[in-house]
């Protein structure tokens, strides 16, 4: 948010009529998120919540934050809305070109270094956290985390966003390797929910995708359709 | 080559009435000049091999090796100028760690390959160059699996399961094609490598020479590396004999 305000002084010009103009108009936008990714035996299941937003004002509350980079490779975007954007579709493109070079599909660690090699060229004036997923058949199910600084690992399961803070414990106390798909879909799902209704920039719908060797499957969960927690 | 020196052979930028391009056949002759190079590819890896003719008795034991390491998982065996082949070899290697720090894993066999057989084709392009006087054979053991690639100095480049260059590449070929690749291990290869190095040796014209063996494979932990001391000593003996073994059989003959 820093980084918007110094690129352009003449926001800051004082007037007198600034006293008119709403306080979001000056905030960037971003998405204050809930995202996560696991991997399962045959592939990964990402997942992310739907909230846009430009300080407390919800600028879109159905956003798509589960961005397609391949057919098979998916990244969850956090952060600056427009750098995330950005980011994801000059890997997307740089994937294409390397798949017609290639005569194959990218693997995902092709795909997830590309994306530290922008996020940590570019640190000081990028905010994108992103999680990169996907299925190739190297390796099969994989998921990368790309925080803030540009570091890039490795881990079967990786939340991101505001509304992770609140989850980590749940991850760690539920979390189980050799989950099948189903039992994935159903901890991506509880886990985001538990995120959303505690994290005041998280909220919305819970969009999952199941990317397997066949290819991407799509779910939307209403809020009326998510799972119900201790309420107090 | 009837037509030497009809004054299209003088730059690698112009063709032949008959659409040829003198200066890279003469770069593809001072490849069939040098020591016969082989490589085989099977289930479990490839073996690459070398016959370095030793030109003076003075030289160290080793030196002027034409086997080298690209990268952990590749290596490059090669015939004809050694020092077109080291400027080679550097690109390989610039190449490699580039797409490794690009893309964060080993660069594949076939798209190093590619990259370096580009380089070799854009010395085929301008008068003020000469072509490579060299060719080379990659070989790489990843997830893929075993790879093998040879590229000469018109800038082809094309996978094998065996390829032979050199003065004796024919011979070579002959030996090769007796071999059940598919079946074997690198650790039989290396012996039927070492035994094809030494039957197409030519004793009377190249007395001296030095035999070099390298290995990619699961039994090297997926590196290229020269073959072990033991197997070597083993693959020597195994040559040595059935070389032997050849020329009583053609003393019986007679």
């Amino acid at each position: 948010m820093a980084a918007a305000v110094q690129s352009s002084p003449s926001v800051n010009k004082a007037s007198h009529l600034d006293a008119l103009k709403p306080s979001w108009l000056s905030n960037e936008v971003l998405t204050g998120t809930s995202i996560m990714a696991v991997e399962f035996d045959g592939g990964v299941v990402v997942g992310a919540d739907s909230r846009t937003s430009m300080g407390s004002y919800v600028s879109n509350r159905v956003t798509d934050k589960l961005t397609r980079v391949t057919d098979r490779i998916y990244c969850c975007r956090s952060g600056s809305a427009a750098d995330t954007q950005a980011i994801a579709d000059i890997v997307s493109a740089q994937m294409e070109l390397l798949e017609v070079t290639m005569g194959e599909p990218p693997r995902v660690r092709v795909a997830a270094n590309t994306f530290k090699e922008i996020c940590y060229n570019y640190r000081d004036s990028l905010m994108a956290g992103i999680i990169v997923a996907g299925w190739d058949k190297g390796i099969g199910g994989q998921v990368y985390t790309i925080p803030l600084g540009g570091m890039i690992v490795r881990q079967p399961v990786a939340i991101g966003g505001s509304g992770s803070t609140y989850v980590w414990g749940h991850i760690d106390a539920t979390y189980k390797p050799n989950m099948n798909k189903q039992e994935t879909v159903d901890f991506v799902k509880n886990t985001l929910t538990l995120a959303l209704t505690r994290d005041g920039s998280s909220g919305g719908v819970v969009r999952v995708a199941v990317i397997t060797k066949d290819g991407v499957e799509r779910q939307t969960f209403l809020h009326n359709e998510l799972p119900q927690f201790y309420q107090g | 080559m009837s037509s030497i020196g009809t004054g299209y052979d003088l730059s690698a930028s112009q063709f032949s009435p008959d659409g040829r391009v003198f200066q890279v056949e003469y770069a593809q002759k001072a490849v069939e000049n040098s020591g016969t190079s082989i490589s085989l590819r099977c289930k479990d890896g490839v073996v690459l091999a070398v016959e370095k003719i030793v030109s003076s008795k003075l030289y160290e034991r080793g030196a002027n090796k034409r086997i080298f390491n690209v990268d952990t998982h590749v290596g490059m065996a090669c015939a004809g100028l050694l020092a077109d082949a080291r400027a080679i070899v550097n690109v390989g290697r610039i190449e490699a760690a580039n797409y490794r720090e690009e893309y964060g894993r080993p660069i594949p066999c076939k798209t190093l390959g590619e990259r370096v057989s580009n380089y070799l084709h854009a010395y085929t392009l301008y008068s003020a160059v000469r072509p490579f006087g060299c060719s080379v054979m990659i070989g790489a053991h990843d997830e893929d699996g075993p790879q093998l690639y040879l590229l000469d100095p018109s800038g082809l480049c094309y996978g094998y399961s065996g390829c032979a260059i050199g003065k004796a590449k024919q011979n070579a070929k002959t030996e090769i094609e007796k071999l059940k690749l598919t079946d074997l291990t690198c650790r039989e290869l290396v012996k039927e490598a070492a035994k094809i190095i030494y039957l197409v040796h030519d004793e009377v014209k190249d007395r001296l020479f030095e035999m070099e063996l390298s290995w990619v494979c699961e039994e090297s932990g997926g590196r290229h590396q020269l073959v072990p001391d033991a197997l070597y000593k083993e693959a020597e003996r195994y040559a040595k004999a059935a070389l032997e073994e050849d020329s009583s059989d053609e003393d019986e003959e007679m």
